[in-house]
């Protein structure tokens, strides 16, 4: 035990889970509409999400802890998105893309649920129609800051 | 065999029986949230039954609601990646029902839009295909060409995507300065990208074991079916709505319409390999040609369509006719529209291509026929 020192860091329980949550974010492979398209475009070489560690996009939400909810959710599909995020396992975070996902966007219609937080806790809204590939990324920053401040051994930080 | 001592029970191991499997709307292959539900023997595909409407947003009501050029950034969103057709069979079915001529400076720039549209429509195409069959490299590949496309898109518009670049009478706003160099720098290198990817799959032994015979639709079929662009001319049938009804600056630029006669998933790439080329050719020739004056018509402030007039207008986009049907009634909203997707029209015919292929050969049929549920459902 001469180098205890040099060989052994200590850290809190807080610290390791959320560095460990933070850096491998998996997202759910499921495109809804246009914005699945800029979804695509951030694992493309220019933008290439795998600098955050989470370009592994699982097909199945049971491996999943992101749910990017990337387009429009209509009243047809509002249902199975439910049934997808209840599928995922917890600690799970939602993104909603885009301005549909956000409040219904431009379709203000029988068809359309106006956002897909009438469903699913969002954690983070991201602007725009379709968001920039960048705006997705300032979207998974913003959710790692976000991952940061979430606690395992105190009271629940508001 | 024995009978069954009971109804409902299986009395052999061997017997077969049929299985229910809901293929989506969540799954990476379906390109967005269409719903196969089909009946498996085993591997063998029995039975499918597309479920649709999974996307559908009201557009065609929402086209009612709002004036003619109002509408521009919905057909954005029907045929997500490739706006700029959509754009265009939009605003040439209101030009042909107000009778607005375009510039010819704006139709040389729209056709150019519309070729590099399809360029980038096929990258994705190309991106997505090849993803679902396995091969994970030409994504790579493809999507590095196609963000320079983007990037000529937003230099033009502000957008990358769902792009609003015209309107009813010519375009909103004349090319950027140095717009014409670098787009003739894109396509000036484009071909040899084209065959980077060729190289990577046309002659590759997976990637033919997955598509060569994968999905054979016969001349016949794609006609009864209604079938058009790509998968048409894989069929061996040589329509092209730019050819047959030339529109903007078609019929004064020289190309090809590739034909091939298989009929299979394989010639249907092909057939889109070769219109990327074919692409570039047309982009060069607009962008040598490219005349000055004005890119907006002279039109009244508020565009109105007479009561009880009607225009279809219908262009090649890069899935096949994309066309509108507009009908006025003297107010500057259209009393009905209805949008005539490709997509939708080409989906009809995966159940019948399926029938009897395996699980596995599904991904590679939907794959290829290149559909966008935006465009389906509206």
């Amino acid at each position: 035990m001469d180098n205890v020192e040099a060989n052994v860091l200590t850290t809190t329980y807080d610290k390791i889970f959320n560095w460990a949550r933070r850096s491998a974010i998996w997202p759910m492979q499921f495109g809804l509409a246009c914005c699945a398209i800029e979804m695509m475009a951030v694992l493309d070489p220019r933008h290439d999400m795998s600098r955050f560690g989470a370009e592994v996009f699982r097909a199945s939400p049971r491996q999943s802890d992101l749910m990017i909810v990337a387009g429009t959710v209509t009243e047809k599909m509002a249902p199975i998105v439910r049934r997808l995020w209840d599928q995922m396992p917890d600690p799970k975070w939602a993104i909603a893309m885009g301005a549909c996902a956000t409040c219904g966007g431009p379709y203000r219609t029988y068809a359309v649920t106006q956002g897909v937080d009438r469903v699913i806790p969002v954690d983070v809204y991201v602007p725009g129609c379709p968001p920039r590939p960048e705006a997705l990324l300032w979207g998974l920053l913003h959710l790692q800051r976000k991952i940061d401040r979430m606690t395992v051994t105190r009271k629940k930080a508001s | 065999m024995a009978a069954p001592d009971t109804v409902g029970t299986r009395d052999s191991l061997f017997e077969v029986e049929e299985m229910e499997l809901a293929f989506g709307p969540q799954h990476p292959s379906t390109h967005g949230v269409l719903r196969l539900d089909l009946k498996v023997d085993g591997e063998r595909i029995v039975g499918c039954y597309p479920i649709i409407g999974y996307l559908h947003r009201g557009t065609e009501k929402l086209f009612e609601l709002h004036p003619f050029f109002q509408n521009v950034p919905h057909t954005d969103r029907m045929d997500y990646v490739a706006a700029a057709t959509n754009n265009l069979a939009y605003v040439g079915a209101v030009e042909k029902l107000t009778g607005l001529t375009v510039p010819p400076r704006a139709a040389y720039i729209r056709t150019i839009l519309c070729e590099l549209q399809r360029i980038s429509s096929h990258l994705l195409w190309l991106a997505t295909h090849a993803i679902d069959i396995g091969a994970m490299t030409p994504f790579f590949y493809t999507f590095r060409e196609r963000e320079e496309v983007l990037d000529l898109f937003e230099e033009y518009c502000g957008a990358r995507l769902t792009l609003n670049c015209m309107r009813p009478g010519g375009l909103p706003f004349d090319l950027p300065v140095g717009w014409t160099d670098r787009c003739g720098a894109f396509v000036d290198k484009f071909p040899a990208k084209v065959d980077e990817y060729e190289g990577l799959l046309t002659h590759n032994r997976i990637w033919k074991k997955r598509t060569v015979g994968i999905g054979v639709m016969s001349k016949e079929q794609a006609l009864q079916y209604g079938v058009t662009g790509p998968m048409l001319r894989a069929s061996g049938v040589g329509f092209d709505l730019r050819k047959a009804t030339p529109y903007e600056a078609y019929g004064e630029v020289d190309f090809d319409v590739p034909v091939f006669h298989g009929g299979d998933t394989y010639d249907r790439y092909l057939v889109r390999m070769e219109e990327m080329r074919q692409s570039t050719r047309i982009v060069r020739q607009c962008l040598d040609k490219l005349p000055d004056g004005p890119v907006m018509a002279k039109k009244p402030r508020v565009l109105k369509a007479a009561k009880d007039t009607e225009a279809y207008y219908a262009i090649e986009g890069p899935k096949g006719e994309i066309g509108f049907y507009i009908v006025g009634n003297g107010t500057p909203n259209p009393q009905r529209c209805r949008v005539r997707p490709p997509s939708f029209y080409n989906l009809q015919i995966v159940p019948e291509l399926t029938q009897d292929r395996l699980l596995s050969d599904l991904v590679a049929i939907v794959g290829t026929t290149d559909i966008v549920l935006g465009e389906v459902d509206r």
